[in-house]
């Protein structure tokens, strides 16, 4: 064989190795996928009932009060705001939890000062009435 | 080792924490005397300006060499810390008048100066990713200060818009950098790219572009000007008097540590593109400006031209271009704040926000201290002598004709020439022309303060340039490379 082949080959040969499970897992999980569909098909009762029930997103839901895109107050979208900041922020606390040990003292001093930090813009987000669904029309 | 480490960013975080006690302290501020919040914001930039000569001498890098600590950031500190210092007040009376004296105003500033000063400490690329941010964001948010007038939304909008897609650019390129070179640190890439060529060195060309493209954003460089105008026009005339000095002494305080430290191996591939930037920035700001009615919307024209002055002094490289760098922008920076003083002065009183060049028809009678500073301002940014623009100018072309960009040198003093055309408008408007404007302008003496010592240190940039070069000499020479 030219080397050319046997170079593509052996490439083949190293990339099906590794990728081997994850071929086998998509084989598996298809073919269920498909199996579950077809026996539905074959066994399942043939009755075409064109009740309205049938053809909303969620059958056994609760019933569809109107269109999805209404308008909604503004404030969800603050609290929205808010909450993403504050949740996307203590993330930070996982990784610092989990090499708490190795970090010492020093990585406690800036958690602290991360949280202080935090914990500042908590107050001022608080004072500020944007946690107040009440007044926050004001 | 954490407070080594942490002495190396000292002004930077005497702002930062400083903004954060104020945002605090505001909230127990009642409504009416939102001044004090702005004083003590005042006294906060005082004490990182004191800690730029306490520290003056040091030459040292922290944060696993993240950041440094030398005469040229100190230099960059105590730059933005004037400047800071004087918006705040200039800020005292115009925010009253215009009903945006709120809290926030000040904590924000000194965030984002804050990240202004960290630009010129940063020796790596992820700091500077995270400095251009933290300068950008709460001016974003300053330049829409002005809720509910359209134009500052429209401002703030803009700004955001083009300024997060720069952000794009530039983080990209620090991407593409790193997959070229296998490293972010400023230090390491020049010892990385004083050897051999990279293999990759197409992917590093690439990076080392997007970077620029970002930088020139926030410098307001053209091709990348185009928000400039409109941004500056819609901010309060405070807002955009900080942005116009501050933010590009601090975009270039990066630039310079980037392009001619950094990657100064590289010179011969960056040089060419950025002597075209210049060259078009000069050529598009001058030009545009000569066609403007409105003197705000005149001066951020004439802010990307200086942008492109300024680049002329990166492109030439080297010590000398650097040394020529600093010392433009400090003299541009307390030119323009002059200018933008008086625009405020102008604009404190009943009558709704008006920049029209009429306006100022008949204020050399009317106000002549005012008009004087303004004069005075034109002719610096012009380049007459002895003021401080004239000097910057002098340093700009002879370390560029030093470097054998004598093509560019001249089109610096053409587009100098077109620059008359709008400059010396301004001032005869004052003088010779009658006004209609009759409104009054009341006294403020913070606001006085601040203008004046803009003008003095202007014309005293000017007569007394050596000392000032040497201190920047002195400041280049520590510089961790």
């Amino acid at each position: 064989m030219p080397w050319k082949t046997v170079c593509v080959l052996k490439l083949i040969h190293t990339v099906m190795d590794l990728y081997l499970p994850i071929f086998v897992i998509l084989a598996i999980a298809s073919g269920l996928a498909g199996l579950i569909v077809v026996i539905s098909i074959v066994f399942g009762p043939r009755k075409r009932a064109q009740v309205k029930a049938k053809l909303q997103p969620y059958e056994s839901g609760m019933n569809a009060i109107g269109q999805g895109q209404r308008r909604f107050p503004v404030r969800f979208y603050l609290i929205a705001v808010l909450f993403i900041l504050f949740d996307v922020e203590v993330i930070f606390f996982y990784p610092w939890a989990v090499a708490f040990r190795q970090l010492g003292l020093y990585g406690l001093i800036q958690m602290l000062v991360f949280v202080g930090i935090l914990f500042a813009g908590y107050i001022w987000v608080w004072k500020k009435g944007a946690l107040d669904w009440e007044t926050m029309d004001k | 080792m954490a407070i080594k480490d942490l002495l190396t960013v000292t002004a930077p975080a005497i702002c930062a924490v400083g903004g954060t006690l104020l945002l605090l302290l505001d909230l127990a501020i009642p409504r009416g005397s939102k001044s004090t919040t702005a004083w003590a914001a005042f006294a906060v930039i005082l004490l990182a300006l004191a800690s730029v000569p306490a520290q003056w001498g040091v030459s040292t890098s922290g944060f696993a060499g993240m950041v440094a600590a030398d005469g040229y950031s100190l230099f960059v500190d105590g730059l933005l810390a004037v400047i800071a210092a004087l918006t705040v007040l200039l800020t005292l009376r115009y925010n009253e008048a215009r009903g945006i004296m709120r809290g926030e105003f000040y904590p924000l500033m000194l965030f984002a100066l804050s990240g202004m000063m960290l630009m010129g400490h940063a020796t790596n690329l992820i700091i500077v990713f995270i400095a251009v941010e933290l300068l950008s964001i709460p001016l974003y948010v300053l330049c829409g200060f002005a809720r509910p007038r359209v134009d500052s939304e429209e401002s703030a909008l803009k700004y955001f818009l083009l300024g997060a897609f720069a952000s794009g650019f530039l983080v990209y390129g620090i991407a593409l950098i790193y997959g070229a070179a296998g490293t972010v640190s400023l230090t390491e890439l020049t010892a990385a790219l004083s050897g051999p060529k990279p293999a990759d060195s197409a992917l590093l060309y690439a990076g080392v572009a997007l970077v620029l493209v970002g930088l020139g954003f926030k410098v307001a460089a053209a091709p990348f000007h185009m928000w400039t105008p409109d941004v500056y026009e819609g901010a309060p005339t405070t807002v955009t008097a900080f942005m116009a000095s501050a933010t590009k002494a601090a975009g270039f305080a990066a630039i310079l540590r980037i392009f001619l430290f950094g990657l100064a191996p590289l010179m011969e591939t960056w040089q060419a593109p950025i002597a075209v930037l210049a060259l078009l920035s000069m050529i598009v700001g001058n030009v545009v400006a000569l066609a403007q009615t409105n003197l705000k919307r005149m001066l951020a024209y004439s802010s990307i031209a200086h942008a492109g002055y300024v680049l002329t002094g990166v492109a030439a490289g080297g010590d000398a271009g650097a040394s020529a760098v600093l010392f433009y922008l400090a003299s541009y920076a307390l030119t323009s704040l002059a200018a933008f003083a008086v625009m405020i002065a102008l604009n404190s009183g009943e009558a709704d926000e008006n920049h029209s060049l009429d306006t100022y028809a008949g204020l050399g009678r009317r106000k002549p201290l005012l008009a004087f500073v303004l004069a005075v301002s034109m002719l610096s940014l012009l380049g007459i002598p002895p003021t401080a623009g004239f000097f910057g100018k002098y340093f700009l072309i002879s370390a560029a004709i030093g470097s054998g960009l004598t093509w560019l040198a001249i089109a610096l003093v053409i587009t100098s020439v077109i620059s008359a055309g709008f400059y010396l408008r301004v001032i005869m408007t004052m003088y010779m022309r009658d006004g209609k404007n009759e409104a009054p302008i009341a006294g403020n003496w913070p606001r006085a303060f601040a203008a004046l010592t803009a003008t003095v240190a202007t014309l005293g940039i000017g007569i007394l340039a050596s000392p000032i070069v040497e201190l920047i000499n002195t400041g280049i020479k520590s510089i961790v490379r």
